[in-house]
């Protein structure tokens, strides 16, 4: 129930961003959505793909420091109050989050958040048995072309 | 260009030795040198090995058969292992920059610290400095033999001192306005340094009381002393040392300002070729060496400064009778200044290692973009560096940051960046980008 996000290091200088979107553009790898988290020094581009492998496999051979980490990708209303009752479930089990970000597409009428926990497996079974919908990656890669 | 003459003013009767008088001193005192260091590891060694006592020196050629003593050397003996005297009789220590995380301890016996403020007031004294002058010393005091060394000079001259130290510019120029001093010493970066704050203050350099500078600690040229004069409205000299040594003292210009008079009653100054270590022909550039005639904690015998310069031996119309060196135009080794501070890229490859326990490729590069040194280490992320936590890379950074603070003194910018990004090269690779070189700063 967990999926692989891709985490990219970029230097802070100009064209480092759209250096590893070229890659995986050439290696026809399909972006399904991305985060980028900076400081003053440098960045982090955070990818979701649907060939994690493929996709870590090209980025490494172009020279670029590239690390995979497990998410959770959770289906909300695609409604106002949406995100705000995942996230009282998630604080009231007291569970932390490190960051989380949106999918760009939605599940018909839902929409898919992604949510790093400093421990995804327990973080899984807690929500679910809250009657979370944790989305697999097989559900999520089979929505998007 | 200053208004001010300088008066052709002598601290010491002893600058004007004659030369034949100078050699037998020279010769007496280098056999007094090698008699007080014969119990040092290091040369008991050498001179047994080269079967050389005090008594085996009959002139100075033999000071050839005597071995060289270099940075490494002092090294490999850390902490004290150069002491020449019982460590009660130790006044104080200073150090300089080690090539690794450890600095090289210089320590001074009450006798020493006499000789080197008499050795600092010559200089002072040539150039101007007269007991009713007030001298702004914006040196660091500590470790560093800068301002201590200036310090001691400026009172045995019976002066008056501000012993400003280093940093907060503001105040510098707050403290040179308020107290009218008449001398400023520093590095001649920072005086432009202090030359640009004060204009940001509103403040005309050229207003402030000062008439003469005495800079130093670092590599100048003549366009920068052109510049500085022309900016501060002041005459600027030059001097030089190193604290293994003695500290500043070696050597400094006098009024006729064409090289720096080297203190040859104190030490035996050679020039030789980095490579082949024999004596460059006359007015050519070479490797100095020094040996000292006159130290008692630390003597050290044929001292590869790895500074390069040429010595001019023909007569200054000063009267002093001294050889003269011309600017130190390079290094023979990696060594850089950097803001006046010593910096070996071997101490940022320690840093790398204490962080990160192996050290990545790296380039530390080096820009005067303004009036001071600016250092940016680029670092490049490997696979095992890197992690999806914003938090921990910054750490990471800053740990680089504090590391190399803790081991070279000085504060750099860290650059992360993407591996295979700096360049390689077959062999020794290339450590250092130094832009002051193209600009012709240095």
């Amino acid at each position: 129930m967990k999926i692989k996000q891709l985490s990219v290091f970029l230097e802070n200088k100009p064209g480092r961003l759209s250096e590893p979107c070229g890659v995986l553009a050439k290696a026809g790898v399909n972006i399904l959505t991305l985060s980028l988290a900076d400081t003053q020094q440098f960045g982090i581009m955070r990818l979701i793909v649907r060939d994690w492998e493929k996709a870590m496999k090209v980025l490494t051979d172009a020279g670029c420091v590239v690390k995979v980490t497990e998410v959770v990708a959770i289906e909300v209303e695609d409604r106002p109050g949406g995100l705000a009752e995942i996230l009282e479930v998630i604080e009231t089990a007291s569970i932390n989050i490190e960051y989380m970000y949106a999918f760009t597409f939605r599940r018909g009428d839902k929409a898919v958040l992604v949510f790093r926990f400093d421990d995804p497996d327990s973080a899984v079974k807690e929500l679910q048995a809250k009657g979370v919908n944790v989305i697999d990656g097989v559900e999520l890669y089979s929505h998007s072309s | 260009m200053s208004e001010f003459v300088i008066e052709n003013r002598v601290h010491d009767p002893a600058e004007l030795t004659p030369r034949p008088q100078l050699a037998k001193l020279q010769l007496d005192r280098l056999r007094q040198t090698v008699a007080r260091v014969a119990e040092v590891p290091f040369y008991k060694e050498a001179f047994r090995k080269a079967k050389m006592t005090a008594d085996s020196i009959r002139s100075l050629d033999d000071l050839r058969r005597l071995p060289f003593t270099t940075k490494a050397d002092l090294r490999d003996h850390y902490p004290l292992g150069f002491l020449a005297v019982p460590r009660g009789q130790v006044a104080r220590f200073h150090g300089s920059s080690g090539t690794t995380g450890k600095p090289t301890f210089c320590p001074y016996t009450r006798g020493d610290l006499n000789t080197w403020a008499d050795l600092c007031a010559r200089f002072l004294v040539s150039g101007g400095l007269r007991p009713e002058h007030t001298v702004h010393i914006a040196f660091g005091y500590g470790l560093f033999t800068g301002g201590f060394g200036l310090h001691g000079g400026v009172e045995r001259v019976g002066a008056t001192v501000v012993p400003a130290a280093a940093g907060n510019t503001q105040r510098q120029v707050m403290l040179l306005q308020d107290l009218a001093a008449d001398v400023l010493v520093c590095t001649p970066s920072y005086a432009l340094q202090i030359a640009e704050v004060a204009r940001s203050m509103g403040l005309a350099p050229h207003d402030l009381a000062l008439k003469f500078a005495h800079l130093g600690a670092e590599p100048w040229t003549e366009d920068m002393r052109t510049q500085i004069e022309a900016e501060m409205g002041l005459l600027a000299f030059n001097n030089y040392g190193l604290s293994e040594v003695i500290g500043p003292g070696v050597s400094g210009e006098c009024a006729v300002r064409n090289g720096m008079h080297i203190q040859e009653d104190h030490f035996i100054v050679e020039c030789v070729d980095g490579e082949t270590l024999e004596p460059v022909p006359p007015g050519e550039s070479g490797e100095l060496v020094f040996t000292t005639l006159t130290k008692q904690a630390m003597p050290v015998i044929r001292y590869r400064t790895r500074d390069i310069a040429a010595l001019d031996p023909a007569p200054c119309p000063c009267g002093r009778t001294s050889v003269r060196m011309g600017r130190v135009v390079g290094r023979t080794d990696d060594m850089l200044i950097i803001r006046g501070v010593n910096v070996f890229p071997s101490q940022i490859e320690e840093a790398l290692l204490k962080v990160e326990g192996t050290a990545p490729h790296y380039l530390i590069e080096v820009d005067r973009p303004a009036a001071m040194d600016e250092v940016t280490v680029h670092v490049e992320v490997r696979p095992q560096d890197f992690c999806d936590k914003l938090s921990q890379m910054q750490a990471l950074h800053d740990r680089i940051d504090r590391e190399i603070l803790a081991i070279t003194g000085l504060r750099v910018s860290v650059n992360l960046v993407e591996p295979q990004t700096l360049e390689r090269s077959m062999g020794k690779a290339k450590r250092v980008v130094d832009h002051r070189k193209e600009k012709g700063i240095l």
